[in-house]
Protein backbone atom coordinates (compact mmCIF):
# COMPACT_ATOMS: atom_id res chain seq x y z
CA UNK A 1 0.00 0.00 0.00
CA UNK A 2 1.38 3.39 -0.94
CA UNK A 3 1.83 5.52 2.13
CA UNK A 4 3.22 9.01 2.40
CA UNK A 5 3.70 11.07 5.52
CA UNK A 6 4.65 14.66 6.23
CA UNK A 7 5.09 16.92 9.23
CA UNK A 8 4.90 20.68 9.27
CA UNK A 9 5.71 23.01 12.15
CA UNK A 10 5.19 26.76 12.12
CA UNK A 11 4.56 29.77 14.37
CA UNK A 12 1.00 30.55 15.40
CA UNK A 13 0.86 33.79 13.40
CA UNK A 14 -2.31 34.60 11.49
CA UNK A 15 -0.22 35.06 8.32
CA UNK A 16 0.58 31.32 8.53
CA UNK A 17 -3.09 30.32 8.16
CA UNK A 18 -2.75 30.68 4.39
CA UNK A 19 0.67 28.97 4.43
CA UNK A 20 -0.77 25.96 6.27
CA UNK A 21 -3.77 25.37 4.01
CA UNK A 22 -1.80 25.92 0.79
CA UNK A 23 0.92 23.52 1.96
CA UNK A 24 -1.61 20.80 2.83
CA UNK A 25 -3.27 21.37 -0.56
CA UNK A 26 0.13 20.82 -2.24
CA UNK A 27 0.69 17.63 -0.21
CA UNK A 28 -2.66 16.16 -1.26
CA UNK A 29 -2.17 17.08 -4.93
CA UNK A 30 -0.63 13.62 -5.57
CA UNK A 31 -4.00 12.06 -4.69
CA UNK A 32 -5.51 13.55 -7.83
CA UNK A 33 -8.23 15.40 -5.92
CA UNK A 34 -11.07 17.37 -7.49
CA UNK A 35 -11.01 21.16 -7.11
CA UNK A 36 -13.84 20.83 -4.63
CA UNK A 37 -11.97 18.31 -2.49
CA UNK A 38 -8.96 20.62 -2.34
CA UNK A 39 -11.19 23.56 -1.38
CA UNK A 40 -12.90 21.46 1.30
CA UNK A 41 -9.60 20.41 2.89
CA UNK A 42 -8.20 23.95 2.69
CA UNK A 43 -11.24 25.29 4.52
CA UNK A 44 -11.05 22.63 7.24
CA UNK A 45 -7.29 23.22 7.75
CA UNK A 46 -7.84 26.96 7.89
CA UNK A 47 -10.49 26.52 10.59
CA UNK A 48 -8.34 24.26 12.76
CA UNK A 49 -5.24 26.45 12.43
CA UNK A 50 -7.23 29.62 13.13
CA UNK A 51 -8.61 27.98 16.29
CA UNK A 52 -5.06 27.20 17.41
CA UNK A 53 -3.93 30.78 16.73
CA UNK A 54 -6.87 32.52 18.41
CA UNK A 55 -8.07 30.11 21.08
CA UNK A 56 -5.23 27.68 21.71
CA UNK A 57 -2.55 30.32 22.07
CA UNK A 58 -4.69 33.44 22.57
CA UNK A 59 -2.64 35.13 19.85
CA UNK A 60 0.66 34.49 21.64
CA UNK A 61 3.27 33.02 19.31
CA UNK A 62 4.06 29.35 19.81
CA UNK A 63 4.26 26.32 17.54
CA UNK A 64 1.50 24.62 15.61
CA UNK A 65 2.18 21.25 14.02
CA UNK A 66 0.38 19.52 11.19
CA UNK A 67 1.07 15.90 10.44
CA UNK A 68 -0.44 14.49 7.31
CA UNK A 69 -0.56 11.05 5.85
CA UNK A 70 -1.85 9.60 2.65
CA UNK A 71 -2.75 5.95 2.64
CA UNK A 72 -4.45 4.79 -0.49
CA UNK A 73 -7.25 7.26 -1.05
CA UNK A 74 -7.43 8.41 2.55
CA UNK A 75 -6.03 11.72 3.71
CA UNK A 76 -5.42 11.94 7.47
CA UNK A 77 -4.50 15.24 9.10
CA UNK A 78 -3.60 16.03 12.70
CA UNK A 79 -3.45 19.69 13.64
CA UNK A 80 -2.00 20.22 17.10
CA UNK A 81 -1.19 23.05 19.47
CA UNK A 82 0.25 23.03 22.99
CA UNK A 83 -2.04 25.83 24.14
CA UNK A 84 -4.72 26.28 26.78
CA UNK A 85 -6.83 23.33 25.71
CA UNK A 86 -10.60 22.98 25.83
CA UNK A 87 -12.48 22.04 29.02
CA UNK A 88 -15.70 21.04 27.28
CA UNK A 89 -15.03 19.79 23.76
CA UNK A 90 -18.68 18.96 23.14
CA UNK A 91 -19.73 22.51 23.92
CA UNK A 92 -16.88 23.99 21.85
CA UNK A 93 -18.14 22.02 18.86
CA UNK A 94 -21.71 23.27 19.12
CA UNK A 95 -22.64 25.47 16.15
CA UNK A 96 -22.51 29.20 16.97
CA UNK A 97 -20.72 28.64 20.26
CA UNK A 98 -17.66 30.83 20.71
CA UNK A 99 -15.49 31.36 23.75
CA UNK A 100 -14.42 34.74 22.38
CA UNK A 101 -17.56 36.67 21.35
CA UNK A 102 -15.63 39.95 21.53
CA UNK A 103 -13.58 38.83 18.53
CA UNK A 104 -16.62 38.42 16.28
CA UNK A 105 -16.07 34.75 15.76
CA UNK A 106 -18.96 33.14 13.92
CA UNK A 107 -18.81 29.97 16.02
CA UNK A 108 -18.84 27.92 12.83
CA UNK A 109 -15.28 26.61 12.71
CA UNK A 110 -16.03 23.06 13.84
CA UNK A 111 -19.24 23.05 11.81
CA UNK A 112 -17.19 23.73 8.66
CA UNK A 113 -14.58 21.10 9.59
CA UNK A 114 -17.38 18.55 10.02
CA UNK A 115 -19.10 19.62 6.82
CA UNK A 116 -16.00 19.40 4.65
CA UNK A 117 -14.22 16.35 6.06
CA UNK A 118 -15.54 12.79 6.40
CA UNK A 119 -14.56 12.47 10.02
CA UNK A 120 -13.24 14.75 12.74
CA UNK A 121 -12.14 14.05 16.30
CA UNK A 122 -10.95 16.56 18.87
CA UNK A 123 -8.61 15.60 21.68
CA UNK A 124 -8.08 18.23 24.34
CA UNK A 125 -7.57 18.86 28.03
CA UNK A 126 -7.21 22.19 29.80
CA UNK A 127 -3.53 23.13 29.92
CA UNK A 128 -2.61 20.29 27.63
CA UNK A 129 -3.24 21.65 24.15
CA UNK A 130 -5.63 20.53 21.45
CA UNK A 131 -5.29 18.06 18.61
CA UNK A 132 -7.81 17.90 15.80
CA UNK A 133 -7.76 14.71 13.74
CA UNK A 134 -9.52 14.84 10.40
CA UNK A 135 -10.00 12.25 7.68
CA UNK A 136 -11.25 12.46 4.15
CA UNK A 137 -11.43 10.02 1.27
CA UNK A 138 -10.06 11.69 -1.87
CA UNK A 139 -10.52 10.97 -5.54
CA UNK A 140 -13.84 9.16 -5.27
CA UNK A 141 -15.31 11.45 -7.93
CA UNK A 142 -16.33 9.78 -11.14
CA UNK A 143 -12.93 7.94 -11.30
CA UNK B 1 3.35 55.19 -2.51
CA UNK B 2 2.01 52.50 -4.81
CA UNK B 3 0.83 50.63 -1.73
CA UNK B 4 -1.30 53.59 -0.77
CA UNK B 5 -2.76 53.76 -4.28
CA UNK B 6 -3.63 50.06 -4.11
CA UNK B 7 -5.35 50.48 -0.77
CA UNK B 8 -7.38 53.33 -2.24
CA UNK B 9 -8.67 51.10 -5.01
CA UNK B 10 -9.82 48.45 -2.60
CA UNK B 11 -12.61 50.61 -1.32
CA UNK B 12 -14.69 53.62 -2.29
CA UNK B 13 -17.59 55.63 -0.99
CA UNK B 14 -20.50 56.72 -3.17
CA UNK B 15 -23.07 58.74 -1.28
CA UNK B 16 -23.78 56.82 1.89
CA UNK B 17 -22.54 53.53 0.48
CA UNK B 18 -19.15 52.07 1.33
CA UNK B 19 -17.81 49.58 -1.22
CA UNK B 20 -15.12 47.16 -0.11
CA UNK B 21 -13.33 44.77 -2.42
CA UNK B 22 -12.69 41.48 -0.62
CA UNK B 23 -9.23 39.92 -0.96
CA UNK B 24 -8.59 36.72 -2.94
CA UNK B 25 -8.50 34.75 0.29
CA UNK B 26 -10.76 35.81 3.13
CA UNK B 27 -9.56 34.20 6.35
CA UNK B 28 -8.95 35.30 9.96
CA UNK B 29 -5.79 37.15 8.89
CA UNK B 30 -7.35 39.21 6.09
CA UNK B 31 -10.81 39.54 7.71
CA UNK B 32 -9.27 41.32 10.68
CA UNK B 33 -7.79 43.99 8.41
CA UNK B 34 -11.09 44.48 6.57
CA UNK B 35 -12.96 44.91 9.88
CA UNK B 36 -10.58 47.63 11.05
CA UNK B 37 -10.80 49.49 7.75
CA UNK B 38 -14.58 49.26 7.48
CA UNK B 39 -15.27 50.19 11.08
CA UNK B 40 -12.99 53.25 10.90
CA UNK B 41 -14.81 54.56 7.80
CA UNK B 42 -18.23 53.86 9.28
CA UNK B 43 -17.22 55.82 12.37
CA UNK B 44 -15.81 58.77 10.41
CA UNK B 45 -18.30 59.04 7.55
CA UNK B 46 -22.05 58.91 7.24
CA UNK B 47 -22.26 55.36 5.91
CA UNK B 48 -25.62 53.58 5.73
CA UNK B 49 -24.78 50.67 3.46
CA UNK B 50 -21.73 48.45 3.04
CA UNK B 51 -21.37 46.49 -0.19
CA UNK B 52 -18.79 43.69 -0.06
CA UNK B 53 -17.47 42.92 -3.54
CA UNK B 54 -16.42 39.24 -3.62
CA UNK B 55 -15.48 39.19 -7.33
CA UNK B 56 -11.82 38.39 -6.55
CA UNK B 57 -12.45 35.98 -3.67
CA UNK B 58 -11.76 32.29 -4.20
CA UNK B 59 -11.34 31.27 -0.56
CA UNK B 60 -13.49 32.09 2.46
CA UNK B 61 -13.73 30.39 5.84
CA UNK B 62 -15.77 30.98 9.00
CA UNK B 63 -13.73 34.08 9.83
CA UNK B 64 -15.28 35.68 6.74
CA UNK B 65 -18.71 34.81 8.11
CA UNK B 66 -17.79 36.38 11.46
CA UNK B 67 -16.62 39.52 9.66
CA UNK B 68 -19.90 39.80 7.73
CA UNK B 69 -22.04 39.14 10.81
CA UNK B 70 -20.15 41.78 12.77
CA UNK B 71 -20.57 44.42 10.06
CA UNK B 72 -24.25 43.46 9.69
CA UNK B 73 -24.79 44.13 13.42
CA UNK B 74 -23.04 47.49 13.26
CA UNK B 75 -25.00 48.64 10.20
CA UNK B 76 -28.27 47.37 11.62
CA UNK B 77 -27.70 49.43 14.77
CA UNK B 78 -27.23 52.48 12.50
CA UNK B 79 -30.42 51.69 10.60
CA UNK B 80 -28.36 50.65 7.58
CA UNK B 81 -27.66 47.45 5.68
CA UNK B 82 -25.00 45.16 4.27
CA UNK B 83 -24.86 43.40 0.90
CA UNK B 84 -22.62 40.83 -0.73
CA UNK B 85 -22.14 41.02 -4.50
CA UNK B 86 -20.35 38.87 -7.10
CA UNK B 87 -20.01 35.87 -4.81
CA UNK B 88 -18.30 33.02 -6.69
CA UNK B 89 -19.45 29.42 -6.40
CA UNK B 90 -17.17 28.42 -3.51
CA UNK B 91 -17.99 31.55 -1.52
CA UNK B 92 -21.70 31.00 -2.16
CA UNK B 93 -21.41 27.48 -0.78
CA UNK B 94 -19.77 28.74 2.41
CA UNK B 95 -22.32 31.55 2.83
CA UNK B 96 -25.15 29.10 2.20
CA UNK B 97 -23.84 26.62 4.76
CA UNK B 98 -23.45 29.35 7.37
CA UNK B 99 -27.10 30.45 7.06
CA UNK B 100 -26.01 34.07 6.73
CA UNK B 101 -28.00 34.41 3.50
CA UNK B 102 -31.12 34.59 5.65
CA UNK B 103 -30.05 38.00 6.94
CA UNK B 104 -27.71 39.36 4.28
CA UNK B 105 -28.49 39.76 0.57
CA UNK B 106 -26.05 37.76 -1.56
CA UNK B 107 -25.85 38.27 -5.32
CA UNK B 108 -23.66 36.22 -7.64
CA UNK B 109 -23.69 38.32 -10.75
CA UNK B 110 -22.80 41.94 -11.46
CA UNK B 111 -23.15 44.83 -9.07
CA UNK B 112 -19.47 44.87 -8.18
CA UNK B 113 -17.30 47.94 -7.79
CA UNK B 114 -16.23 48.08 -11.42
CA UNK B 115 -19.85 48.45 -12.52
CA UNK B 116 -20.45 51.62 -10.59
Amino acid sequence: MNKNEMKLEFDSLSANEAFARVTVAAFMAQMNPSMEEVADVKTAVSEAVTNAVIHGYGEEVHKITITGSIEGQQLLLEIADQGVGIADVKKAMEPLYTSRPELERSGMGFLFMEAFMDEIQVFSKPGDGTTVVMKKMIGQHGA
Amino acid sequence: MSKHAETQQEQKITGKTLWIRMPGELDHHSARQICQRADKLVKERDIREIVFDFSKTVFCDSSGIGMLMGRYKIMKALGGSVRVVEAQERVRRILMLSGIMKIISVESKAGGMHNE
